[in-house]
């Protein structure tokens, strides 16, 4: 029962933490993932610095500016296994609507901070650098595996990670739901 | 109606007996075998075009799409191979990146036939650089609503309007990756003169490229009305 704890992490971009919630619906199964697992790094856990030699990742929502970019990047390297959590993270689904505009980055910001009804129109220069397109996980590093699901469900998540745990390879082959 | 003769095969090592010019995909349809397709509408005619239905046939080294393909006597069919579940989902994926497929914000997310495959074959994410294309979303009709970047070209919408309904104001412009679906000789759906509403375009789409506005999709879809009334047509 001392067997080490696996160390998994959760991170969220470009998403609308929906993923998140779906994670937390898995309930009363929480309490027997967290004999086996700890979370050292999440949005709802107070660390600042994302850690090194974390095992498992899951990162919800797409890759949308650069400090998104840059956080993927570092996380990659410090982790074995990365998992796409939903939608936004496997295709860019919402985030990536914008895609469809030349220069999207500029677009989306046009239409929402310079509208003529708006008394002090300027886009704001304090936050990130919007990426030209919002773009899902493994276009940009290697991803290991996937959740698609809009959000997925909990007994999605759940599965997936009670796989990993026990060394077993999940697979989505007539469970995945996109949408 | 004269009989055709029975023939016997054999698909996924299963002995099968049809008559004669059935398909391979009515075939193992008929015995209970499901082969994807998205294109193939009973009721219509076969079209061939989005190759999910594609099968091997013991003794040659090519593909088969089971749609427009004719059973003959002895024919050994495999359906479900590893490699044909690859291929499949290789189509899926292709399809997904063509244009813009994103389930959450689509009018037939949960009931459209692209999504219910790449969840069934656990297409879990397309590898391809996604392709979002601004093409035309035609609202000008009454109720009838065309938005092109969700369609996948399977030319449902165009062999309903022709063959059953019988005024073909849907047909195809251009080729390859600008290919789209008009109205007319490319007039806007609300000054199609053809056009005679009945919504079958919309009944039988696979995917949410044409609905009906302020319809519920659950609604809306019935992809057995090709089936229905050429049934009840050729009864006699």
């Amino acid at each position: 029962m001392s067997a080490k704890k696996t160390r998994v992490a959760t991170v969220w971009l470009s998403g609308c933490s929906g993923c998140h919630m779906s994670f937390l619906d898995q309930d009363e199964r929480l309490i027997e993932l967290a004999k086996k697992i700890q979370i050292v790094h999440s949005p709802i856990a107070d660390v600042k610095e994302f850690p090194e030699n974390v095992d498992v990742t899951l990162i919800e929502g797409a890759v949308a500016n650069e400090e998104q970019l840059e956080m993927l990047k570092k996380v990659r390297t410090r982790t074995r296994v990365l998992v796409s959590l939903g939608d936004c993270a496997v295709s860019g689904n919402v985030a990536a609507l914008r895609n469809s505009w030349n220069n999207s980055d500029m677009a989306v910001l046009e239409r929402a901070y310079k509208a003529p009804e708006d008394l002090q129109a300027a886009i704001p220069n304090m936050v990130p650098k919007l990426l030209i397109k919002a773009r899902p996980l493994h276009e940009i590093v290697k991803v290991d595996f996937y959740i698609p699901g809009c959000p997925p469900s909990a007994d999605l998540i759940n599965y997936v990670l009670t796989e990993l745990l026990s060394g077993r390879t999940p697979s989505m082959e007539g469970r995945a739901k996109y949408g | 109606m004269t009989l055709n003769p029975m023939i016997t095969l054999k698909i996924d090592g299963v002995q099968i007996s049809v008559p004669e010019g059935t398909t391979i995909l009515k075939a193992a349809k008929d015995n209970g075998i499901l082969i994807p397709t998205l294109c193939d509408l009973e009721g219509l005619t076969p079209y061939g075009g989005c190759r999910l239905c594609l099968v091997e046939v013991t003794g040659s080294p090519k593909l088969f799409p089971a749609c427009i393909t004719p059973a003959s006597p002895g024919m050994e069919v495999t359906t479900n191979s590893d490699r044909l579940k690859d291929y499949r989902r290789t189509a899926v994926q292709m399809l997904m990146a063509e244009r813009v497929h994103i389930c959450a914000v689509c009018v037939a997310n949960d009931h459209c036939e692209l999504q219910a495959l790449a969840n069934q074959l656990g297409v879990d994410h397309v590898a391809l650089e996604r392709n979002f294309t601004r093409e035309q979303i035609d609202s000008s009709h009454d109720f009838l609503v065309i938005d092109r970047n969700r369609c996948i070209l399977c030319t449902r919408c165009i062999r309903i309007c022709d063959q059953i309904e019988g005024v073909h104001t849907l047909d195809l412009k251009l080729r390859s990756k600008n290919t789209e679906v008009i109205m007319d000789l490319d007039e806007s759906w609300g000054n199609s003169c053809s056009c005679t509403s009945c919504r079958k375009c919309a009944k039988v789409c696979p995917v949410g490229a044409i609905y009906i506005e302020g319809e519920p999709i659950t609604q809306t879809k019935n992809r057995d009305v090709a089936e229905f009334i050429t049934a009840r047509r050729n009864r006699k």
